[in-house]
């Protein structure tokens, strides 16, 4: 074993053994040498390609709704009454301010109020 | 028409898509129930995906069963709204510190790292974990029991870059923002706040480690505030903003969102309206048995061994008591290693063989330092808040 490994393998041994909630970071030699260090790195999220199931208002829903957020967040619902539907839409629009046109709202409603929440 | 977010096509699309394949049954009841299990998904692998945009991941139940820490890749993921930082670089990265301070500056990264370390344990719990459980069902985030986890957590004293800008007299509190911005003009920008005296108590930090490594993206890198035995909501991803108010936070995060009724279980009668509410902040304690699975068939005559996990919430546990006659008689569970008042803690116990075969209700019940036991009844509010009740696990013998 390198001589750094054990001392990576004896500073767990000690911190395993320590059960203070509170145990003060092991000191730093170097600044190289902290994992916290100054650095720059990125992920890549995964799109979502998915678009609404098909139905009457679907254009509505791909058009406003899948702007912020994906379709699953309305597919994983329970089913939800119109009215609870209609508070979520209103909530929307007014907190969240997703800018849907009064004429369109009617078309989002038919479309979530007809959803059939699969398994 | 709003314009949809372009949809990518071709090669770009195809490698960044996330691994899908396997299913998660979340057993929510009347459900929706199964959710997609991403291979890998930026930082992460292995976990539900409630919603890819913006992320909603949820740690798998059994991911608890294997110690007392969670993964870092394991570390459920719940951001507000679709614009997120994907790529830091610390050394540029500043916090600004402003308000009602003696000397307002922006503090960067690297000077923060040369303040005093420490490190504490504490779990972290969105406000809606669980909410998938209650009924009748509420709208929002569908979560099981995955959408908390337990680690270490190293970092710097909120209270010691304080005292770096000097809290001036009047104070009332703390407001916190992160790089997180809303995608719709107007939309108002995810800010939490802590009255001046929890900003200053020694237990909150801005963490920039987790569980030894820097924090993952997803989970908040490059600084997030840690406020433990808080919900989760209060700790607030890739911090750049610290805000010292003379008055209380008005902001919609604090004085419309995340409010539960005003009593101590969160709990209403379905329908009840013009309740008082209050927002959302001490976590009660929870207990969840991580062994026997739920749905196990187990040998007749054996002796029953039952393994979980558990936390007092805002305060260490006390002890854990197991029934496996649903509730008729209780037996003390064994505590595992203490990591300090706010982890997850194991415990196990081991009963006698039970007589007869047949179904068995499984239940576990945490009580915390202060006294506070968790409910067998569920709690409900329209929210989905602050689930605590004892979780039933069926099995078969």
């Amino acid at each position: 074993m390198t001589r750094v490994a054990l001392l990576l393998a004896a500073a767990v041994l000690t911190a395993a053994a320590l059960p203070s909630a509170r145990r003060p970071a092991p000191a730093r030699t170097a600044l190289a040498a902290d994992p916290f260090a100054p650095r720059a790195r990125a992920i890549t999220l995964p799109d979502d390609t998915t678009l609404y199931p098909d139905g009457p208002g679907v254009d509505a829903m791909n058009g406003y709704c899948a702007a912020c957020h994906s379709p699953a967040m309305v597919l994983t619902q329970p089913k939800l009454t119109r009215d609870e539907w209609a508070a979520e839409v209103a909530k929307m629009r007014s907190v969240y301010k997703a800018p849907i046109a009064d004429e369109d709202v009617p078309a989002i409603l038919d479309y979530l109020a007809a959803l059939k929440p699969g398994a | 028409m709003f314009p949809r977010r372009t949809i990518l096509t071709g090669a770009a699309a195809v490698a960044a898509a996330p691994t899908f394949g396997q299913t998660a049954n979340l057993r929510l009841p009347g459900g929706p129930s199964l959710r997609p299990l991403a291979a890998r998904f930026a930082d992460k692998r292995g976990m539900i995906v409630q919603r890819v945009r913006p992320p909603l991941l949820e740690t798998p139940f059994e991911v608890f069963a294997d110690g007392v820490f969670t993964p870092n890749d394991r570390f459920f993921v719940r951001w507000h709204w679709a614009d997120i930082p994907t790529s830091i670089d610390t050394r540029s990265w500043s916090v600004k510190l402003r308000g009602a301070v003696e000397r307002p500056q922006a503090l960067s990264y690297a000077a923060l790292l040369r303040l005093p370390r420490t490190e504490i344990a504490a779990v972290n719990q969105c406000s809606g974990n669980s909410r998938g459980l209650f009924q009748p069902r509420v709208a929002g985030g569908e979560w099981a029991h995955g959408a908390m986890g337990n680690a270490r957590w190293t970092g710097v004293r909120l209270r010691d870059v304080l005292a770096l800008v000097g809290v001036r007299a009047g104070a009332v509190t703390v407001r916190f923002g992160g790089a997180d911005q809303p995608i719709v003009p107007d939309g108002p920008k995810f800010l939490k706040s802590l009255s001046i005296d929890h900003a200053l108590s020694e237990d909150v930090l801005i963490a920039f480690g987790m569980n030894g490594a820097p924090l993952p993206i997803l989970n908040g890198a490059p600084l997030r505030l840690i406020v433990p035995g808080w919900f989760s909501t209060y700790w607030v991803k890739a911090l750049n903003d610290i805000e010292v108010l003379t008055g209380p936070d008005d902001n919609f995060w604090m004085a419309k969102a995340y409010k539960i009724p005003a009593n101590p279980l969160a709990d209403v009668a379905p329908g009840m309206k013009d309740y008082p509410t209050v927002p959302i902040g001490r976590m009660p304690p929870r207990s969840f048995i991580t062994a026997p699975r739920y749905g196990a068939k187990l040998a007749a005559g054996a002796p029953l061994s039952i393994e979980g996990v558990a936390f007092g919430g805002d305060c260490g546990l006390r002890s854990v008591e197991v029934s496996a006659d649903g509730g008729a008689s209780w037996a003390p569970a064994t505590l595992g290693q203490d990591y300090g008042p706010y982890s997850f803690r194991r415990f196990s116990a081991a009963l006698a063989a039970p007589a007869a075969r047949g179904a068995r209700t499984l239940l576990a019940r945490a009580t915390n330092v202060q006294g506070v036991a968790q409910p067998m009844k569920p709690n409900w509010n329209p929210s989905g808040y602050q689930r605590s009740c004892v979780e039933p696990v069926r099995v078969e013998i």
